[in-house]
Parts: structure tokens; C-alpha cells; sequence
């Protein structure tokens, strides 16, 4: 079993490149010079001096010993967390300006939900020199304000997206249209595994760089790179995407996602899309996809605005096919109530989304000697405002 | 025989095809906009199936499409008002709209209803043309209808020749590297675009589309291709119509 996108840009029955004829060569560029621009050396050397010198790389891997003793299981973080910005957003945003670069584009724009992706953009076009444009809903926009103004304060122009739910579909749907009206000098760094290949894997090697340190930093630690367990949340899936990556062909290692149940995958407000979804086609690929009867994309709900995308990219539409990964949901209330168990266990503050990942902690059932990493993709300074607002700490 | 391929046969200049929103302004609107267009005089008549999440469209394009979708259209509504038009127009007619409603509904299922209900041909602006050719040209050519795919200003010579040779009714030309939308002219460089395209000496006839909003435009397109796309600017009209037939005849004749 193959889990790697084939030469057609598909993952399996999912991908490919479903895109107007006006972004055509946009895509061409990108597909034919890719893989060639991230295996130079000199690509390398600066990707990986960045990381070291600006995010911050490697992150730790932290075992976290009360939450091991609570849920009697050897439990590690993987601390995207402490990465520049606050997230593993960055890993992905600096390979892709420094594509961009080599591609000759001047302009940068970029689509955000939560803002994380944002504000990664943001501060490396900033780093760069590089104009930049970020489209992100009216909604989330209100509702992370945090990040939208560490936007502005990187001299980023954060257009609001006034369209449907006026979420992260939206901000998509903008940044696909700027596109498609600024095609040659303008690259756009998509945030997360999904869009028309190539995204989809070249936001997945850049981030597989977090399962790499992974089984280097466990082998360290215990002597094996393999651990029982990987855990990650999972909304367009770029964490999870680089969490899972260098354990894919390791089929002893399970991997699980953890999707957005919302109030509840029943409730009509959620965003479990491998419950919920059937095949379709959004953004330029074709994945699983939550939508009516009539094929007409449905608005997800979750209360972390990083998780409530209507589908997953198509890398993680075969994972679930194929069985490879285990997919689990939780509500907002179990995210929200993990949020602060780790806060007050680990001394950790995580992202919403990231919290996700925690509580399906309580829904498994380990063995003593089992090694569970979860991998900790945000930190929850962003969030102030909505742990405030649910109130129960 | 298929009505767009008759009509090219026996008319290459100055053909004007003009798009509207199923279902908009109004769910019953679709059929009175077909014969009030047939009437003022129009060549096709291209309908487009309501999506969510039209990322070629412009502004104008994307509200009709939300309103549609608000008034309740969907494609088996759609084709259902396809064949009360035939019942009325003889133009050709259409379908012009994202590829995920038509997959939700059965891409050959959909090809087969609209070819019986009278469709002539299809647009499906983000079907790629490599993935047409695998698993799709089959099912459109067994049921006599056209496919047309969009060129740009940024399409490879190469690339264009490649959807000529996939193409069986005509090919619809973007007037610039844009979403939808009304635009007041053309540049120096728009026109010769148009130029390189009319001096390819393609096998299909083309017709070009987005920024053709006007007599002047019209006029513009027509002198280097067979005709123009309207759909905008029509829409715009129909948004702030209080009499249709009037409105839309007085619009066409505009054009003209």
C-alpha cells in the first residue's frame, strides 16, 4: 500500500487538479518545479537555517509526566507551540516564500481561519521583503482579532471575506479569485494540505519535518522511533499531515485524527467531515466534502475557527479510505474542558484546536508501556478570548 | 442534429450568447428570461447551474448564484425548466456550472437527462481537460451534446491546440486573466489576444466572454471572433428589472 500522491497529483480516488482553465499555468508552474526547487541543496540549507534560526527548530518533545500518570500511558507533546508565531503553520510558510522566490513571484497572498496561517504568511513576507495580501472571513476576523491585528502590525492587508458563512471556505474562495486575476507575478501560500495538486504534498513535506524530529528525538529518548500512537487534530489536516508523514509506512505505529464533532456530529452543527462528508470537489481537488444532496457545500461549525473547514485534504480522505488512520470527533465541550486539563496538568495553555487532539486522550484505552505522541500544533494565546467567553474554568 | 453545432454551420459572425443564473432573479424566472432572449433576437443561451462556491465568478455572478440557491434551485429543478423552454425557444441552449452539483447528481445520469430534456452542450469551467478526455468525453459525445472549455490570456499555444483538438462546438475565450465581471473596454494587449487566437486558424469556432457588457465591447469581440458572451452585464440588468420583457429586449438591442 502506497500512501504517497502518484504522478497525477491523486492520493488513491482523491486529488488531482480541479481548477478554471485561468489558473492553469499557476498549477503547471508549480507542478513541474516543485519537487526539483525543494530537493536543491540550496533550498535545503536555507529551509532548514530558517527553521533553526527563525521558528525555532528542533521542538521539543516533552514528556508530559502527570498527564502520563492520569491517563497511565508514556504521553509526549510534540511542541509545535513554541514555534515562531505560535504554531506549526510557520514550517510550511517559510518553504513556500522561499519557492516562491525561486519562482520569481513578488506577491504573496494567502487564505486564514484562525489567523495562525495568517500571521505564518504574514511574518514571512515580512522576513522577505514580500508584499502580501491575507483574505480571512468576516466572521473569523472578528473572532480572532489577536491575530488579525499581528497581521497588520507585520504589514500584511487582511481582506475580510463577506461571502457564505464568511469563514475559512470563503477566505479560500477569495484568494482562489485574487489568483486568478493576478496570475503571473503572485504565488499563493495555501495553509493547509488541500487545493489542487501540488499543494496538497508540497504543504505536506513541509511540514513533515515534525515527524522527522519525531522519530529522531523518540529514538533519542527510548532507544526506537516508532511510537504507539500518534495523535493530531485534523481540519484541512497540515498538522496532522506532518505528524503522520515519516510514520505512514511504519504500519505498527496507529495514527489517529481528530476532527471538530462541533455540538455534536448529530446536531447539524459540526465539522466531522469524515462522518459527514461524501466525495466531492472543492477548492481544486477532489476529497471528502461536506454537502447537501444537491452537491452544494455545506457550512461547517466548530468553535475553533482553525477546525471548521468543510473538508480534509485529499491525502487524509485516503488515510480514513484505506484505514490507515483512525478518525475520531469530539465536541466543543470535550475540546474545551481538555483545553484546560492540560493547562492546569502541564502548565500548557493549547490551542482549540490543538485541544481537540487531548481529548480523545479519555476516550482510548492504552497500555501501560504504550508511547503516545500528541503532536501540540498551537498555542492558545489566540483563544483568550473564546476560553473567556465559554467560561467554565 | 445539435442546435450549437447547426448554428455555426450557418453563422460565424457576430454571434451573441448571453448567460444568466437558473432560478434568478426569481425560482420561476428561468423559462420567461429564455423566451423574452429568443425574442429580442440572441443567438444562445447559456444557463447556469447554481454552486455555493463559484471561484470563477465575480461578485455579480457569485450574489445571483447565492439567490438562486436561497430561492430553492437546484439541477433537477433546472432541468425540469429546460424542458418547459424547449416546449417554447428553439435557440441552443446551455448548461453552464461547477463540476461537484453535476457529480453529486451522476455525471452521465445529468448528461443523459439534459440531452433529453434539450440541452445542447456544457460548460464546466473547472473540469479540466486532461481529466475530460479519461472519463468524460465519452458520455458527452455518445449523447450529441458539446463541451466547451475556457483559454485565457495566459494559455500556452500548446495547450490551446490540445483543447481545439478536445472541443466539438466552440471554445470560449476569457477576455483577460479575471473572474467574471463587467469591464468598460479592452486594452491594447486584450485585442491582441483576440489576434493571436483569430490568426491560430482554429478547428472550433471561438466566442469570447468576461467584460462584454456593451455595444462598444460586443462590437470589439465580434471583429475577431465569432461573436461575444454576456453575462454580467445581464445579470446586473435582470437584478434591477421591474419589466423584463422590455428591459431585456432594450439590452440586446444595446448590444448589438
Amino acid at each position: 500500500m502506497t500512501y504517497a500522491v502518484d504522478e497525477k497529483g491523486y492520493y488513491g480516488q482523491f486529488g488531482g487538479a480541479y481548477i478554471p482553465e485561468m489558473l492553469y499555468p499557476n498549477i503547471e508552474e508549480l507542478r513541474l518545479n516543485y519537487l526539483k526547487i525543494i530537493q536543491e541543496d540550496g533550498f535545503i540549507a536555507e529551509f532548514d537555517q530558517l527553521l533553526k534560526d527563525f521558528v525555532g527548530r528542533p521542538t521539543p518533545l516533552y514528556f508530559a509526566k502527570r498527564m502520563s500518570e492520569r491517563y497511565k500511558a508514556k504521553i509526549y507533546l510534540k511542541r509545535e507551540d513554541l514555534c515562531h508565531t505560535g504554531a506549526h503553520k510557520i514550517n510550511n510558510t517559510i518553504g513556500q516564500i522561499l519557492l516562491a522566490q525561486r519562482l520569481g513571484k513578488r506577491k504573496i497572498i494567502a487564505e486564514t481561519g484562525a489567523g495562525q496561517h495568517g500571521v505564518a504568511t504574514a511574518t514571512v513576507c515580512a522576513l522577505m521583503g514580500m508584499e502580501c495580501i491575507v483574505y480571512m472571513g468576516k466572521h473569523d476576523m472578528e473572532r480572532q482579532k489577536p491575530n488579525v491585528e499581528r497581521m497588520r502590525i507585520l504589514g500584511t492587508k487582511v481582506v475580510p471575506a463577506l461571502s457564505g458563512s464568511m469563514t475559512l471556505k470563503d477566505a479560500t474562495n477569495q484568494a482562489m479569485r485574487h489568483w486568478i486575476n493576478h496570475p503571473t507575478d503572485t504565488h499563493y501560500i495555501i495553509g493547509s494540505v488541500v487545493g489542487p495538486h501540488p499543494y496538497p504534498d508540497m504543504v505536506a513535506r513541509f511540514q513533515s519535518v515534525i515527524s522527522e524530529e519525531i522519530r529522531n528525538q523518540l529514538n533519542e529518548e527510548i532507544g526506537n522511533p516508532f511510537p504507539d500512537y500518534v495523535i493530531a487534530c485534523v481540519g484541512g489536516g497540515s498538522n496532522a499531515a506532518g505528524a503522520f508523514y515519516h510514520f505512514l509506512n511504519d504500519e505498527h505505529v496507529q495514527l489517529i485524527g481528530v476532527e471538530a464533532g462541533g455540538k455534536g456530529v448529530d446536531t447539524g452543527k459540526s465539522a466531522a467531515t469524515t462522518v459527514l462528508g461524501k466525495v466531492g470537489i472543492l477548492h481544486g481537488s477532489k476529497s471528502l466534502l461536506m454537502q447537501t444532496a444537491d452537491g452544494q457545500v455545506v457550512e461547517p461549525y466548530s468553535i475553533s475557527a482553525g477546525l471548521d473547514y468543510p473538508g480534509i485534504g485529499p491525502m487524509h480522505a485516503h488515510l480514513f479510505e484505506t484505514g490507515r488512520v483512525q478518525f475520531l470527533n469530539v465536541t466543543d465541550d470535550e475540546a474545551m474542558n481538555a483545553g484546560i486539563e492540560l493547562s492546569r496538568t502541564e502548565g500548557i495553555i493549547p490551542a482549540i484546536e490543538t485541544a481537540h487532539a487531548i481529548a480523545v486522550l479519555s476516550k482510548m484505552d492504552f497500555a501501560p508501556d504504550d508511547v503516545v505522541v500528541i503532536n501540540l500544533s498551537g498555542r492558545g494565546d489566540k483563544d483568550l478570548e473564546t476560553y473567556i467567553k465559554w467560561g467554565k474554568y | 442534429m445539435n442546435r450549437i453545432k447547426e448554428l455555426f454551420k450557418s453563422k460565424r459572425k457576430s454571434l451573441l450568447s448571453v448567460y444568466y443564473t437558473a432560478g434568478f432573479p426569481t425560482l420561476t424566472a428561468t423559462i420567461p428570461i429564455a423566451q423574452h432572449l429568443e425574442k429580442a433576437g440572441v443567438d444562445i443561451i447559456e444557463i447556469g447551474i447554481p454552486f455555493s462556491d463559484p471561484i470563477a465568478d465575480g461578485p455579480t455572478i457569485q450574489e445571483s448564484n447565492k439567490i438562486a440557491l436561497d430561492n430553492g434551485m437546484n439541477l433537477h429543478l433546472l432541468l425540469e425548466q429546460v424542458r418547459g423552454i424547449r416546449k417554447c425557444v428553439s435557440l441552443p441552449i446551455i448548461l453552464m456550472g461547477y463540476l461537484n452539483p453535476v457529480l453529486q447528481f451522476g455525471f452521465e445520469k445529468f448528461v443523459k437527462e439534459a440531452a433529453r430534456v434539450g440541452v445542447d452542450g456544457l460548460i464546466l469551467p473547472d473540469l479540466p481537460v486532461d481529466e475530460y478526455l479519461l472519463m468524460y468525453k465519452k458520455i458527452v459525445d455518445e449523447n450529441e451534446l458539446t463541451n466547451t472549455f475556457l483559454i485565457s490570456p495566459t494559455t500556452s499555444e500548446k495547450r490551446i491546440r490540445k483543447i481545439d483538438a478536445a472541443s466539438n462546438g466552440f471554445i470560449y475565450a476569457v477576455s483577460s486573466s479575471s473572474t467574471t465581471g463587467a469591464q468598460q473596454g479592452f486594452s491594447t494587449e486584450q485585442e491582441s489576444y483576440f489576434k493571436r487566437l483569430q490568426d491560430m486558424k482554429l478547428e472550433n469556432p471561438f466566442l469570447i466572454g468576461f467584460g462584454v457588457s456593451n455595444h462598444e465591447t460586443f462590437a470589439a469581440v465580434s471583429k475577431y471572433s465569432s461573436g461575444g458572451i454576456v453575462g454580467s452585464a445581464f445579470i446586473n440588468l435582470l437584478k434591477n428589472s421591474t419589466d423584463l420583457d422590455s428591459d431585456i429586449t432594450r439590452f440586446i438591442k444595446g448590444l448589438r
